[in-house]
Parts: C-alpha cells; sequence; structure tokens
C-alpha cells in the first residue's frame, strides 16, 4: 500500500486505458461479470450476521459517525438547514457521549449556511452538485455548480455521473466529465453518485464503480435519493468489492458511501457487517464508508438509547430536525 | 483516495450471540421406537455426545436383532393392516401434519440438530429444517396422485423399506427417506447414525403427535450391526442406504441375489470447475459453500477445485481472502459459519489424509483460526499443486479441506473432473451459457450445478454415477424408487 496525494487523477498505471474510448471500454468489459443469484445469495446471508451487545453498541457509534445528514429538498430553507446542522453536532443533546455525524448533505445555495452553523466542529459540509439529480445539464453549468459550492465552503461535492452517456456506451465521455469536476473540486472531496437504480444491471455498477475510481473519485456512492431502488445490500456489496480490488492492484483506498433507503439500524449494522467482511475493516471509519441518510440517524439514537438505559424511549425524546 | 490509514483501524469484534439451548429437551435416555411407543431393546446402550463439547448428551438404547425383527413386523402389520390399504388422500393428510409439525417445532429441531452433529445453527436453522420440511410438503402432495407419476395407472407400494442413514444430515438424509416412502405407500424401519440419534428420536415424538398410527414409522437406533439386521432381514422389500462407498457395497452383496430393491446413495469427490469468465466474486463464494456447507461433510462437496490456469492466481489470492473471513467455533452461535466435525473417529481421518497430502508435495493453507480446546475441530485448510495423483486428489476427506488443481481448455476440466470412482456432483462456473451446456453433457455426475453449489430442492432428483451409487431420491424418480409399476 502506498500513499498517493489526492490530486493524482486514476493510478497512472490505469493511463492506458483511459487513453481512449475503445481502450476503456475493453477494459470496462473486461472486469469480471456479476453472477445476480450469487450476489444477491451472499448480501442476504451476510445480513443473517446476529450482532448484539458490545458489537451493536460499537456499531451504532461508528454508523453515527458515519452519517451524511442530509436534506435535499426543494422546501429546504436556511432555517431548516441551521437545524439539520445543529442537530450534525450534537445528534443527542441529552448525551454529550453520542458522536457527530460525518457530515451534512445540502444542496450547493445551502452551503454557506451550513458552514456557518457547522464552524470548526468538524462536521463536514458536503454538496450535491453537477444539476443534481438528474445531471441533465451542460458541462458547463455542472462545472459552475461544483465552484459555487466550493467557493461558499464545501468540503465535499457529491456529483452524479451522466447515466445518459453511461448507458449509451460513451464511457470515456463520462470519465472526463469526472475528471473535469475533480479539478473543479479544487481541495474538496468529491464522491460519484451512480445512481445505481438507473444502471439495473450489477455488471454496470462494477463497471461504474471502476470507472469512477480511475477518473480519481475518493469515493463511490449509490443513489441519490430520488430514484427507486436507491441503496441496497448487494449493490453496495458490489461496490465494496471494487474499492477492494482496487487496492489490491493500486495501493489506493477509495471510499463506499450507500445513500437513500437505509432507515433502520438494523439495516445500518447490515452494512457494517458487509463492510467489515467485504472490503474489509480498513473500511470500518467515515473516512472510507459513510451513510447518506435522514431518518436513519434518529434510529440509530432511539437505538443507541435503549442499549444505555434498557428501554425504549418515544419518538418524542429525539429532535426532528 | 487519499490515503491509507495508518492508526490502529476499530476492529468490529461480533459479541457471542448464542442460540438459547433451553428450548430442547434432552432426555437422559431413550428407547426404540417401535409401534408408535418407545420401547427398551433388549441389546446394550450407547452415549451420544455433543461433537463441539465432548459432553454426553443421552445413553440411546442399541437395537439388537430381535429388536429390528420387532420393528420389522410392526412395520409389516402397519403396511398391510393401515397404512397400505388407506387411501393416499388420507396419507397426505398425515404427510402434510408432520410438514407443519415440523415447521412449528423448527427452532428446536434446530437446536437439537446443532448440539448432536456439530454444525452451525445458521445452517440447521435456514438449510436443513426447512428443506426436510419441503421435503415432507413436496412427497405429501404426490400421495393422493400416484396414478399420475407416469408409473402405469395404478403403482403398488413394495411394502416395507429398511432405511439407513448417514450422521451429516441427520434429520434432512430422514425426511429424504421417510417422505416418499410414507406417500408411496410403505411403512419404514429407520436407522439413524450412532453419533446422531436425537433428531431421529424426536421426530418419532412428532410421528405420536401426528396420530400416525403405529408401526408406520419405526426408528431403531444402533451402530453398524444394528444397520445390517435391518439390511439381512428377510421381510424388508426395499433398502434405502446413504453413507460410505464401502457399507454401500457391503449391503450391495447382502442384498445380492434376494428380491429387495435398493437405493445408494455413496460418496463423492466432486470437482467445482472455474473458467477464466467466470463471475470471480460468485465463484469463490460457491467454491467456499462448497466445500466448508457442513464442515465439509456433504457426500457431493466440491472438494477438488479445478481452477483454469489463466486465472487461478486470483481465483485462490480471493478465495484466501474469504477464507479468512470463515468463523469456526460454537455451532449454537447465530454468526458460527464452521462448526465442529461431527467425530473423533472422522477428525483422525481428516488429519491423516491432510498429513498425506502434505507428504505428497501438496500445499497446505489454513487462515490464521483459534480452534476451541474441548470437542473436534479442524480448520478450513486449501492443499495447492495438487495433481491427480495425489490421494487427497482421489480419496474423499469428507471434511473441510479443499484440494486444487488446475486446466487448460475446457477438454481437460472434464477428463480431469470424470477422473475419478466416484460421480454424485459437479459445479461449473462460466458466464458462457453453452459451455455450461456442453460441460453438463460431458461431465459424469448425476447432479451438474451451474454457477452455484450445493443447492438442494425436493423435486430436484439426487444421486451418483459409478462408486457414488445407484439410485434417485427427491423428484419424481424418488417416489419411483418406493413403488412398483407396471408400464
Amino acid at each position: 500500500m502506498t500513499t498517493t496525494s489526492a490530486s493524482t487523477s486514476g493510478a497512472g498505471v490505469f493511463d492506458d486505458i483511459t487513453a481512449s474510448d475503445s481502450s476503456l471500454r475493453r477494459f470496462l468489459h473486461g472486469l469480471p461479470g456479476v453472477d445476480q443469484v450469487g450476489a444477491e445469495a451472499r448480501a442476504a446471508s451476510l445480513g443473517t450476521r446476529s450482532i448484539k451487545t458490545t458489537a451493536k453498541a460499537f456499531a451504532i457509534d461508528l454508523a453515527i459517525r458515519m452519517v451524511d445528514l442530509t436534506t435535499l429538498e426543494g422546501q429546504d430553507t436556511h432555517g431548516k438547514v441551521r437545524a439539520l446542522a445543529s442537530k450534525a453536532m450534537h445528534p443527542d443533546p441529552a448525551d454529550p457521549t453520542c458522536p457527530m455525524t460525518a457530515a451534512v448533505c445540502v444542496y450547493p445555495d445551502m452551503v454557506a449556511t451550513a458552514k456557518q452553523t457547522l464552524g470548526s466542529s468538524g462536521v463536514k459540509v458536503a454538496a450535491v452538485a453537477t444539476a443534481f439529480p438528474s445531471g441533465r445539464a451542460a458541462l458547463d453549468i455542472k462545472l459552475a455548480d461544483t465552484r459555487d459550492a466550493v467557493e461558499a465552503g464545501a468540503d465535499e461535492i457529491d456529483m452524479v455521473i451522466d447515466r445518459g452517456a453511461f448507458l449509451s456506451g460513451r464511457y470515456l465521455e463520462v470519465y472526463e466529465e469526472i475528471v473535469a469536476v475533480k479539478e473543479a473540486c479544487g481541495d474538496a472531496h468529491l464522491k460519484i453518485i451512480f445512481e445505481t437504480g438507473e444502471l439495473q444491471t450489477y455488471d454496470n455498477v462494477r463497471r461504474a464503480s471502476w470507472l469512477g475510481m480511475l477518473a480519481g473519485g475518493h469515493f463511490i456512492k449509490t443513489s441519490t435519493g430520488k430514484v427507486q431502488p436507491a441503496a441496497t445490500p448487494p449493490v453496495t456489496m458490489i461496490m465494496l468489492e471494487a474499492v477492494r480490488d482496487f487496492r489490491e492492484q493500486t495501493g489506493q483506498m477509495v471510499g463506499v458511501k450507500p445513500a437513500g433507503g437505509i432507515k433502520t439500524t438494523k439495516d445500518a449494522i447490515k452494512y457494517l457487517v458487509m463492510v467489515n467482511e467485504v472490503a474489509g475493516p480498513d473500511w470500518l471509519d467515515p473516512d472510507w464508508f459513510r451513510f447518506g441518510a435522514s431518518t436513519l440517524l434518529n434510529d440509530l439514537l432511539m437505538q443507541r438509547t435503549k442499549m444505555a438505559t434498557g428501554r425504549y424511549s418515544g419518538p418524542d425524546y429525539f429532535t426532528l430536525d | 483516495m487519499v490515503k491509507v490509514p495508518e492508526r490502529a483501524t476499530p476492529f468490529f469484534e461480533y459479541a457471542p450471540a448464542p442460540e438459547s439451548r433451553s428450548i430442547v429437551d434432552i432426555k437422559a435416555s431413550y428407547g426404540l421406537f417401535i409401534d408408535g411407543e418407545f420401547v427398551d431393546g433388549h441389546g446394550k446402550s450407547f452415549k451420544t455426545i455433543s461433537p463441539s463439547s465432548e459432553e454426553v448428551l443421552a445413553e440411546v438404547a442399541e437395537a439388537d436383532e430381535s429388536d429390528v425383527d420387532l420393528a420389522v413386523k410392526a412395520a409389516r402389520r402397519a403396511y398391510s393392516r393401515t397404512w397400505g390399504r388407506m387411501p393416499g388422500s388420507e396419507r397426505a393428510k398425515y404427510l402434510y401434519r408432520i410438514a407443519r409439525i415440523i415447521q412449528e417445532r423448527g427452532r428446536e429441531l434446530a437446536v437439537l440438530e446443532s448440539i448432536d452433529n456439530g454444525k452451525p445453527i445458521k445452517e440447521s436453522r435456514d438449510v436443513d429444517v426447512p428443506v426436510v420440511a419441503a421435503h415432507f410438503f413436496y412427497y405429501a402432495g404426490w400421495a393422493d396422485k400416484l396414478s399420475y407419476a407416469g408409473l402405469g395407472p395404478d403403482p403398488k407400494a413394495l411394502g416395507v423399506a429398511g432405511q439407513v442413514i448417514p450422521w451429516n444430515f441427520p434429520l434432512l438424509m430422514l425426511a429424504w427417506k421417510i417422505a416418499p416412502a410414507l406417500a408411496a405407500g410403505n411403512t419404514v424401519v429407520l436407522k439413524p447414525a450412532e453419533t446422531t440419534p436425537l433428531t431421529a428420536l424426536l421426530f418419532a415424538e412428532i410421528c405420536q403427535q401426528a396420530d400416525l398410527p403405529p408401526g408406520v414409522v419405526n426408528i431403531v437406533t444402533g451402530a453398524g450391526a444394528t444397520g445390517q439386521a435391518i439390511v439381512a432381514h428377510p421381510d424388508v422389500d426395499k433398502v434405502a442406504f446413504t453413507g460410505s462407498t464401502d457399507v454401500g457395497k457391503a449391503i450391495a452383496r447382502a442384498v445380492a441375489g434376494t428380491k429387495k430393491k435398493v437405493t445408494l446413495e455413496l460418496g463423492g469427490k466432486a470437482a467445482n470447475i472455474v473458467f477464466d469468465d467466470a463471475p470471480v466474486d460468485q465463484a469463490v463464494e460457491g467454491i467456499v459453500n462448497g466445500i466448508f456447507f457442513n464442515q465439509g461433510h456433504v457426500c457431493c462437496a466440491g472438494s477438488r477445485l479445478l481452477v483454469q490456469e489463466s486465472v487461478a492466481d486470483e481465483v485462490l489470492e480471493k478465495l484466501k481472502r474469504r477464507m479468512s473471513t470463515l468463523r469456526v467455533g460454537d455451532p449454537l452461535d447465530k454468526n458460527t459459519d464452521i462448526g465442529a466435525i461431527n467425530s473423533a473417529e472422522q477428525l483422525a481421518k481428516i488429519r491423516e489424509l491432510s498429513e498425506i497430502g502434505e507428504s505428497e508435495g501438496g500445499e497446505r493453507w489454513s487462515p490464521p483460526c483459534e480452534l476451541p480446546s474441548n470437542g473436534f475441530w479442524f480448520p478450513p485448510t486449501l492443499f495447492t499443486g495438487v495433481t491427480q495423483a495425489h490421494r487427497i486428489a482421489r480419496e474423499e476427506i469428507f471434511g473441510p479441506v479443499l484440494s486444487t488443481l488446475t486446466f487448460r481448455t475446457p477438454k481437460e476440466a472434464v477428463e480431469k473432473a470424470n477422473n475419478t470412482p466416484y460421480g454424485l456432483s459437479a459445479g461449473v462456473w462460466t458466464d458462457k451459457g453453452s459451455r455450461i451446456l456442453w460441460m453438463a453433457n460431458q461431465l459424469r455426475a448425476g447432479v451438474v450445478w451451474a454457477n452455484t453449489f450445493n443447492k438442494f430442492d425436493p423435486t430436484s432428483p439426487f444421486g451418483g454415477y459409478k462408486e457414488s451409487g445407484f439410485g434417485r431420491e427427491g423428484g419424481l424418480p424418488g417416489l419411483a424408487a418406493y413403488l412398483e409399476g407396471d408400464r
């Protein structure tokens, strides 16, 4: 394993692959296939792990630290974002030992507000950019969207790929767009959203994962949360296999973020088991694994309180953001 | 893709998650189940132990020849007076009832199976017991439809079936034997393996609970001599055996020249064949499932990995990483992947063959894993650099030991896969559908799995070529094995 600076795109050794559309296609289509039945069976069997007592307490705190607390609504206001940011810093006001979430995730025009509230708390601000969620805009608009968010103080950019280009096989176009967005990110970290619900097949998920990693993404992310299905265990597992294999070949680590539809502690723990056993324990860290979620946090908090007190509290004992 | 963490990463240690034993009630001693009652045997008794702790679980009666004779007589009476005359639709009701009770008492059966056999609770809970219930449901459906089984207008039951089953899937093998026999109108005398009698005895209680007429199912416990007495009994019309090839040959000799029909399901040395275009991650899962499922105590286990040379390194590297995540230990812990070896005798055999594998030049590897101090344990083990000339490539180890060979062309894969005295199962891993069909035609194995392994379904026949036995269990052929047609 080597340490590589974030500015390098891809791994150098892959320059030949990304030299032309045809070489990139050859590479992506040469990746081992995914057997749908087998992949789903494996993901389901990982879901049967029984995580109890100390392991559950560990998993809940880790999951809280991995949450990208998200609001991506047309009806978002500055007040709503301020409330969300406060919650990210103090998820459980009654318990100071409760960890902070990893980040808040908002639209670019809300970045400044979030940043202001979060200050130097350590909670990051992530902004969705590049004409989220559809990605249907001209490249210069996507880049402007990105720069706007970064200038407002975003630490992380969650971009969407051009699914239309991907599905019609114009892989190099997708690649070059990611590279351009990454450049516009400057020091901000880049998460690449595939919208796996639109890519449909697991083979496509694996190809998109490699495409994103070759283009230099810091994170690969399943979904916008605006399309169903959003994150699923098998899709996340395929992406975890991809980052694991990428590190085997290059020594570089890429993070994974399932987003959308993860609502319960039970679900979150299943994902952590999957991270642990598929990618490996190195990924059990907010630097390398995140949950894109909103309602998940309160369920984690309820379970956390239950672990500590032995009793379930009603939902009114947890803040609504 | 920034940096690789330098600090020690937190360790996600799974806390113990044991399934409670309180649901099972193991008696201090068990008699024989003959004619609907538990009776004392005339012979000695033997102890059954938990292979994960060596704790004595119960004393079990050892049936002698006179006990077997009583059981066969009871079965004969039940056949001629009640069960054999009962309309199929009535027999079906009993079988459905048994199937439902198995589901209702599923947790109890699963826990007891894991205690007595050593297999992980997740397997007894998620595989064994559900498939057991599925077999009874499936054959219950046949009971009133025998005229439509393609065996002539009115196929007849054979009479009394003597059945001897192994210790690797105690309850599942019981279901494979009893469900079709009863659906077809036969009565049975069944002997469970001496190391795993408890779920069969609980099944006897289930027969009582279901009000099954006395004598339809008789369970006689004991060792080899008891099995011989069943096989040799002159009033047994059908012998069904699952177990080792050596015992199977002895049975074949014992029934030769008699009118007894016989089904033998014996050993195997299955090839799991991975081509270079295989879905690698799923193939690795299939290899693991093929050989480490049930501690490798599976007659159709994929104990020979044949991997195409061009992807051998990649596959083996991924396999080793996957093997490192296997959790070996307490069978009742819900997170255990590999439980205990069933007996000291079997453990000694696995150790001996593994040592032979090493001395013959195979390279042996196991992930670091801590084994409990009591009980019988063997780590998941991988041999590389194995050739067809090695004993571990030819003999059935019946444990969590995988022998890896390579091949260059599909033809070579077929030759190597078929180059064994056995022929029970095989697995093919490739993205190419046409190759799957071609391979399935070439492989001399009763079951060929494509891009999966160790999948069992009551509708699918199962059985072997060559020294893996003859006759089929499961599906329509499994029913026909208990019927006399007049086509």
